[in-house]
């Protein structure tokens, strides 16, 4: 099996690892580098689970190879929080819109994705935005007010 | 996994190591799911060739690069005519990385972006070189290797000479229990060159021969469009998946041609 070596950014710190022919992103991030953010849900594109931001846009980490992110910015929710957790996660766990918190880290990079190109985006946009992304605990509601809460300025509200 | 992934600069020399056998990887949201559980094996190709995200406008329409994205679809001011297309493929995630080129190739029920460029007489452009080709040419042979570098989009008449509907059930993403496009350019207040396709009722996107046959040379008026419907699944034997049966699909295909068609009257 032929191994590639990629060098990319991983939230925000330059990484080098190597990457064997045909690895999906996904694989690649969690056993080949140990960021465990990205979830595996179906390995289909169906879930959105592993959806993890390309040079800022949401992608699936399933179905990417993981060579093609040589030179690029690749953001996960393991960057989210700094000192602290960062408001979005904030009015997650507010809005209780994280229950098993599996889908949690592919909600929290579509709609950080959305907050960064939308700082104010309605309802409709934010539905718009995590319709990729299955959750099947909540219901969305939380995750949608979660992230309306941001958009509006009410975090920690 | 005995994948082997090769990736060229050009796409002249991907579609040359192509005639050595492999299968071309567009944006992958069809293809990786079979590398993921290993049913695509052997050589991978891909080109980063910048004129694959190329839009370019041409005297009558837009040449688009086989690798434009669904969400480079809809960045395009000049291309509003196809956002209703684009904007109903998959959630966000899907759109950033689906290809037009690998949307003529999506195996049924996929394919609703060929069923809008097939009603507006798109023509492909081949990667190894030669003329452009009519995609109705491409969707009825698609088992055969065509690597496509481009394709020619004719900008419709006017707006409302171009719809497009897509049925499914899971909203806001969902894919097609059924698509149709239609093109109708109306001339005198008749319509002339009329082109009507349906995504998901067939094997690949396909003309509704049936109906455009209807609606040639007619106004668009309230009897003709119930004459169009009543045609409407003529010929066709669409196939049962889990979404919908094809006896389903034959019925209501009909219902949704008309309304279409009433509101592009
Ligand atoms: C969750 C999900 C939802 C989806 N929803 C929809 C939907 O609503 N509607 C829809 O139509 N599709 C849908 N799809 C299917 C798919 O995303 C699209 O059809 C997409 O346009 C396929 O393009 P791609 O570049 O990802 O194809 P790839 O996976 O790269 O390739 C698909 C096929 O096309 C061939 N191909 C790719 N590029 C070329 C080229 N330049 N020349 C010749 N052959 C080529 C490949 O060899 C392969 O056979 C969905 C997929 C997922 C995962
Ligand atoms: S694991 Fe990638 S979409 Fe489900
Ligand atoms: S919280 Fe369990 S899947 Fe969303």
């Amino acid at each position: 099996m032929a191994m590639k070596p990629v060098t990319f950014t991983l939230n925000g710190l330059a990484k080098a690892a190597f990457t064997e022919d045909g690895q999906n992103l996904l694989d690649f991030l969690r056993r080949g580098v140990g960021d465990m953010a990205p979830k595996y849900g179906c390995g289909q594109g169906g879930c959105g689970a592993c959806t993890v931001l390309l040079d800022g846009v949401p992608h699936l980490s399933c179905l990417t190879l993981a060579e093609t992110v040589e030179g690029r910015r690749v953001d996960t929710a393991s960057g989210l929080a700094g000192a602290t957790i960062s408001p979005l996660q904030e009015a997650f766990m507010d809005r209780f819109a994280a229950q098993c918190g599996y889908c949690t880290p592919g909600m929290l990079m579509a709609a950080t994705a959305l907050l960064a190109k939308n700082p104010r985006p309605n309802r409709d946009e934010v539905i718009e935005a995590i319709s990729g992304n299955i959750c099947r605990c909540t219901g969305y509601e939380p995750i949608i007010a979660a992230i309306l809460d941001v958009a509006e300025g009410r975090v920690g509200a | 996994m005995a994948v082997t992934v090769e990736t060229h600069g050009a796409l002249a020399d991907a579609a040359r190591a192509m005639a050595g056998g492999g299968t071309y990887m567009g944006g992958g949201t069809v293809l990786m799911r079979g590398v993921n559980d290993g049913s695509v094996q052997g050589r991978l190709l891909r080109s980063t060739d910048p004129a694959l995200r190329a839009i370019r406008a041409t005297g009558d329409g837009f040449t688009l690069g086989a690798g434009v994205t669904m969400a480079d679809v809809l960045a395009s001011r000049d291309l509003e005519f196809l956002h209703p297309v684009a904007r109903v493929i998959g959630g966000p995630q899907v759109r950033a990385m689906a290809t037009v080129g690998g949307n003529l190739f999506a195996p049924h029920p996929y394919g609703d972006f060929a069923t809008a460029l097939l009603a507006l007489g798109a023509r492909v452009v081949p990667a190894a070189g030669g003329s452009p080709r009519p995609l109705d040419d491409i969707l009825r042979d698609r088992a055969r290797p065509h690597l496509l570098a481009a394709i020619e989009v004719p900008r419709p008449r006017d707006a409302r000479a171009f719809g497009f509907l897509k049925v499914s059930r899971v909203k806001p993403k969902g894919v097609s229990v059924l698509s149709i496009a239609a093109h109708l350019p109306r001339d005198g207040g008749r319509l002339r060159n009329v082109r009507v396709s349906y995504g998901a009722m067939g094997p690949a996107p396909l003309r509704a021969v049936s109906v455009e046959q209807v609606l040639e040379g007619q106004s668009l008026d309230p009897a003709t469009i119930a004459r169009a419907a009543q045609v409407a699944a003529e010929g066709l034997d669409p196939p049962t998946d889990p979404i919908s049966s094809g006896w389903y699909r034959r019925e209501v295909v009909g219902v949704h041609l008309k309304r279409l068609l009433e509101r592009m009257a």
